[in-house]
Formats: C-alpha cells, sequence, structure tokens
C-alpha cells in the first residue's frame, strides 16, 4: 500500500459515531480509506462495506492438512516402515492413533492460519509503521479520507467530517 | 449522565475512560520497578536458585538422586507435572471458552491468566524431561525424527507419546494465541515510549499493528477461531494426560471415570491459582477497577462448580472400587483413606471436597483475604490429589514383599522449587514490561459496561 499521499483525518471519541458516521460518508460517495482504532467496533465492517474474512477457509484447510498428515506420517511408520507387535495389538489401527491426528490438526489449523493472517494484515517485526494519528492506540478513532481518490471534493468532505462528530479534521502527508 | 445497570454490576469501576486504561496498564510498563516487585522477584530468584543448583546435580547424577524406588516409580515429578499443566487449564478456558460463550468478565484477567498457562505449561514439561534422565536427549527419544537405529519410530499406541503432542500443541497453540492479543497492546506501549530502546523494543513487538478497521476485523476471525480450536485443545490434553493412567491395569488407575475427572480438576485448580495470582497483582499493581469482587465472584462460582464435580469425582470412585467386586481395587481405596499415606488423602479431600463448599456463602465468595487464602488451600489439595493417586495407587503392588514406601529426597523437594522459582519469576517478569490487562478488550466494553457512561451530546 503507498502511502506517499495527501489524506483528510477526522478524530472521534466514540466509537458509535465513527460507524454512523461512516455510513454517511459513504452514502454521499465519498471514498473512505481506512478507519483506524484502538479497538475492534462492532459493525464497522459493514458499514465500510468489507466482506466476511476468508480466514476460517484457511483455517480448514490447514486443519485438514495437518489431519492427512498425521494419519499418513502414524500408518506409515507403524504399519509399512517399521511395523512392531505391542502388547499382542494390530500394526497399525485408527483409535490409538487419533489423539495424535487431533494434535497435529490443531496444530497446523492455528500455525497456518496465523501466518495466512499476518502476511495478509502485513504484520512483521521490522514494519516501519504509518500513523494516521498517534491517538489511535489509546482512545481515538480515526477516519482517514485519501484526497487523490476524492478528487476537489476537499473542503465538502472537512464539513461533512464534522457535521458527523469528529473533534478534529487534520490533513496528513506521508512523504 | 450516568447510567448503571440494575441486572449486572459494572465490569470496569471507578469511571474509567479508554485513555485511563491506557494510562492506567502502561504506568506499570513505563515507571521504574516497584519494591514490591523487586522483593517479589528476589524471592523467586533465591528460590530458583536453589532449585537451580538441585536440577545441576539431578542432571550430573541422574535420576538415581530422586526418592524413586523400584516400587514407586513416579513420584513428585509426575505430580509436579501433572499439577503444573492442571493449573494452566484455566488460562485457556477464561480467554477461548470464555470467548465462545462471549462472557465479557474474561477481558480483564485472560492476559494474564494465559501468561500463567504458557509459564505453568513450561514448569509441567521439565519433569517428564527430566525423567527422563538425559534431557538433551529428550526430543530425539519423544519425536518421531529418523534416527540410526533403522529408523525404529516412536510407538504411536502409547498415551505417554500422545502427551508429547497434547503439552506441545497446547504450548503453541496458547502462545499464539495470547502474543496475537498482545500486538495491539504493544502497538499502544510503542506509541507512548519516550526512550529509544523501549520504542525499538515494543515497535519490533507490536509488528507495524496501525489499527485499521481491516485488520481488526480478520483480527477478531483469527481470536474466534483460535479459541473454538483451542476449546477441544484444552479437553484434549487433560485427558490425555489421565491416559497416562486409566489405560495402564493399575488398581486405583485403570478408571474411565479419569478424562472428566482430571479436565474438572485441572480448571478447579487453575482458576484458583489465577484467583492467587490476580489477588497480588490487582492489590500490588492498583487494579481494582478492573479486577472487581464482581470479577472475583465469578471466578468463586467457577471454582465451587469444578470443586463440586471433583468431589463427586472422588465419590463415584470409591463406590464404583465397591461395586466392581474387584478385590485389588477395593484394596487401592481402602489403602488410600486408611493406609499410611492416610493423611494425604484427608488433606486432598479436606482441601477440595469440603473447602471450596464455603463458597456458598456469599460473604465468603466476595471477601478478597476469604478467596486468597482458599484458593491457595485448594492449590495445596489439588497437589495432594496427584500425589495420591499416583503414589497411593503403587506404594502396594501386586507382592507384598516388593510393598515400599516413598520418602522425597532434597532433589524432589528441589525440583519442584526449581519449577515454583521459574513460574514466578517469569509471571514478574511479564508483569513489568507486558500490558498485564487486555487494554484494547477492556476499552472496547467501558461504554458498555462501564460505571459511567458518557452519552455523546
Amino acid at each position: 500500500m503507498e502511502l506517499n499521499k495527501n489524506f483528510l483525518v477526522g478524530v472521534y471519541s466514540d466509537p458509535d459515531e465513527v460507524v454512523s458516521a461512516v455510513k454517511k460518508i459513504r452514502s454521499n460517495n465519498i471514498r473512505i480509506h481506512e478507519v483506524y482504532s484502538p479497538f475492534a467496533i462492532h459493525g464497522i465492517d459493514e458499514a465500510l462495506g468489507y466482506k466476511r474474512s476468508r480466514l476460517p477457509i484457511a483455517a480448514f484447510l490447514f486443519g485438514m492438512t495437518g489431519t492427512i498428515l498425521a494419519l499418513t506420517m502414524q500408518f506409515w511408520m507403524m504399519g509399512i516402515d517399521w511395523p512392531m507387535i505391542i502388547g499382542g495389538k494390530n500394526f497399525a489401527s485408527l483409535p490409538p492413533f487419533i489423539p495424535v491426528t487431533f494434535e497435529l490438526t490443531v496444530l497446523i489449523s492455528a500455525l497456518g492460519m496465523v501466518g495466512v493472517f499476518m502476511v495478509a494484515s502485513d504484520l512483521k517485526p521490522y514494519k516501519k509503521v504509518k500513523l494516521m494519528d498517534v491517538r489511535i492506540t489509546d482512545d481515538k478513532h480515526v477516519i482517514a479520507i485519501d484526497l487523490g481518490a476524492n478528487k476537489g471534493a476537499s473542503e465538502e468532505i472537512k464539513k461533512l467530517l464534522k457535521e458527523t462528530g469528529a473533534e478534529e479534521v487534520n490533513e496528513k502527508n506521508f512523504d | 449522565m450516568e447510567v448503571v445497570s440494575t441486572v449486572r454490576p459494572p465490569l470496569v469501576t471507578g469511571g474509567k475512560t479508554a485513555s485511563d486504561v491506557t494510562k492506567d496498564i502502561c504506568r506499570q510498563v513505563e515507571g521504574k520497578p516497584s519494591k514490591s516487585w523487586l522483593m517479589g522477584m528476589a524471592i523467586s530468584l533465591t528460590v530458583l536458585a536453589i532449585g537451580l543448583y538441585a536440577t545441576i546435580v539431578l542432571l550430573w547424577e541422574g535420576i538415581g538422586v530422586w526418592g524413586l524406588n523400584k516400587t514407586v516409580g513416579w513420584a513428585w515429578d509426575i505430580t509436579n507435572f501433572v499439577w503444573w499443566v492442571g493449573i494452566g487449564h484455566a488460562g485457556t478456558l477464561i480467554s477461548a471458552i470464555l470467548l465462545l460463550f462471549r462472557q465479557k468478565w474474561r477481558m480483564s484477567i485472560n492476559r494474564a491468566a494465559e501468561a500463567m498457562t504458557i509459564f505453568a505449561v513450561i514448569c509441567a514439561m521439565m519433569f517428564p524431561g527430566f525423567h527422563m534422565g538425559r534431557l538433551w536427549l529428550g526430543f530425539y527419544w519423544a519425536l518421531p525424527l529418523p534416527n540410526t537405529f533403522g529408523s525404529l519410530w516412536v510407538n504411536f499406541n502409547s498415551p505417554l507419546l500422545w502427551d508429547v503432542f497434547a503439552i506441545s500443541t497446547y504450548f503453541t497453540v496458547s502462545a499464539v494465541f495470547w502474543y496475537i492479543g498482545l500486538i495491539p497492546d504493544f502497538a499502544t506501549i510503542r506509541d507512548r515510549a519516550k526512550n529509544k530502546i523501549s520504542k525499538l523494543i515494543y515497535g519490533a513487538l507490536s509488528f507495524g499493528w496501525d489499527g485499521a478497521a481491516k485488520t481488526w476485523s480478520r483480527y477478531e476471525s483469527v481470536a474466534l477461531i483460535l479459541a473454538g480450536l483451542a476449546t477441544p485443545l484444552v479437553l484434549s490434553v487433560h485427558t490425555i494426560v489421565s491416559f497416562d493412567f486409566a489405560t495402564s491395569v493399575i488398581p486405583g488407575w485403570h478408571t474411565t471415570i479419569f478424562p472428566p475427572y482430571f479436565v474438572s480438576g485441572a480448571i478447579f485448580s487453575g482458576f484458583a491459582m489465577v484467583m492467587t495470582l490476580m489477588i497480588v497483582a490487582r492489590h500490588v499493581m492498583n487494579l481494582k477497577d478492573y479486577i472487581t469482587i464482581y470479577h472475583i465472584e465469578l471466578m468463586n462460582i467457577i471454582i465451587i462448580i469444578t470443586g463440586s464435580i471433583v468431589g463427586v469425582a472422588y465419590l463415584t470412585e470409591l463406590f464404583i472400587s465397591w461395586y466392581s467386586g474387584v478385590p485389588a481395587e477395593q484394596y487401592a481405596f481402602l489403602n488410600r483413606a486408611t493406609g499410611p499415606y492416610w493423611w494425604a488423602y484427608w488433606t486432598m479431600m479436606t482441601c477440595n471436597v469440603i473447602s471450596p463448599q464455603l463458597f456458598w456463602i456469599r460473604k465468603i465468595r466476595t471477601s478478597i483475604v476469604a478467596s486468597f487464602i482458599l484458593s491457595i488451600v485448594v492449590n495445596i489439595g489439588m497437589w495432594f490429589e496427584r500425589f495420591v493417586i499416583i503414589v497411593t495407587s503403587l506404594h502396594r503392588d501386586y507382592l507384598p514383599s516388593s510393598w515400599a514406601m516413598f520418602y522425597p529426597t532434597f532433589y524432589d523437594v528441589g525440583e519442584y522449587l526449581f519449577s515454583l522459582g521459574f513460574f514466578f519469576t517469569c509471571f514478574l517478569l511479564f508483569a513489568k514490561f507486558f500490558p498485564v490487562v487486555n487494554m484494547a478488550e477492556v476499552k472496547s466494553i467501558i461504554k458498555s459496561t462501564g460505571s459511567t457512561i458518557k452519552t455523546s451530546k
């Protein structure tokens, strides 16, 4: 994401106001770059028109991978590569393999999904963070509007942000 | 305007705002360590040092320095293992199961409870490691790695191996879950940091978090699925721990009641440990507005429920041993209650069955002193539960000529001290350098359950 652009930043205190502001701004055909908050706001993704995350699908696929891997590993090791008689039981049978299969399913599903989340959201330890407003990790919510994507409507947007309850409207420039 | 719910007490008192949450929690991280913290650290490090000496001797000499004999081949080590794993369970219960049930009171205790889980699981993992004698070969023996004996693989039919997978998965998933929750709070500390070093460290720890709505939406979805995965996981872990005993043919161990009985015992002892830690933390760190009497009362209610399940399980075991008509089984339980270890059995019964019932009285379950004392009593009781199950079932085995007693040596005690010292050192470091309360989650409920609600305009 390129951020060397000009933004109009509306600062809000109340999360519910942010949701109604987003709805109003979008109904005025103004494109919102993103909303930044100190915590997850209920209903903000619907208001912004975001689709439901597909991470559950990733979790399921990774989980299936874990199941298949665990079953293949155990049947191959115990049944094919080096069969051993333990307590007079079958070389390989499903019931005693269930616990390890379950654990590996959970492990790979969790790690895989979190990995996808990190990549999709571009979270990494050496990332240089560009904040719209430093207070968004404290108590302020911010609606950022890209002036490049909404050409010539700067004054109108400013007014709209104020109308919807913004305490401040600032300009932010990332160079 | 003040609005107070008539149905539920507020979860955050003192009229806190979102910005107050940031200040109150970050104060611990940013300020100089307090006197009580330094004192706690000094005690923990002393205990850790004594334990370290015992551990070094153990690794040098081998497990012969423990008090084990050929009749009692499992004693303090596995008792400590099961005890620590059990303690860990409360953290996951709070952060995962209470998340699925949308219990908002989890939010101010989940962070610390999960830290407790992680450290407790590390402590638990030490004991099977030490018992293998050669710790450095442990990985090689316990994991299905190619080796020069064939490859001769590990035995996937053994509950001990299931344990390896269960505990390591549990540790990894809990750590990941915990860390994901920490990222937004690290970002808060990063943005408040004044000096270069903490800016750099918390900057790296926060993974470039910028609070975007899209990321929050993904974050919520990750948290929900991790909770969904961690819930059966946590139940499976103590179930598998109980299989270590239940799949054997030792009288007193060979019972199908073990999995649910162990799981509820684990949650019981875990909540007691959360209680002990949170009462101290709330007092020392001045978190009284976040961890309220209402939180303590709710935790005590879980302690009554799980404690009662454990009590019923004890009685069921007694009944079934008689009803089974198997003399060895009957003797195992008679020996527990009236044999040479009767004192351990009755300590367990008093601490686990009788003491939590006191929480039926409202005055006791809302009293901080009583909750603190009873939480320690419960943890002593749960340690004895494992000791009773393990040692009394083993010490009088099939041949009366091999009957023996188990006497712990300095090294048995030392290993236990090592784990305790390690646990409290880690927890104190966590309490100093990490945000102890999940700020982002608490901020999200300020508006709906704070004691003072500011209405807009």
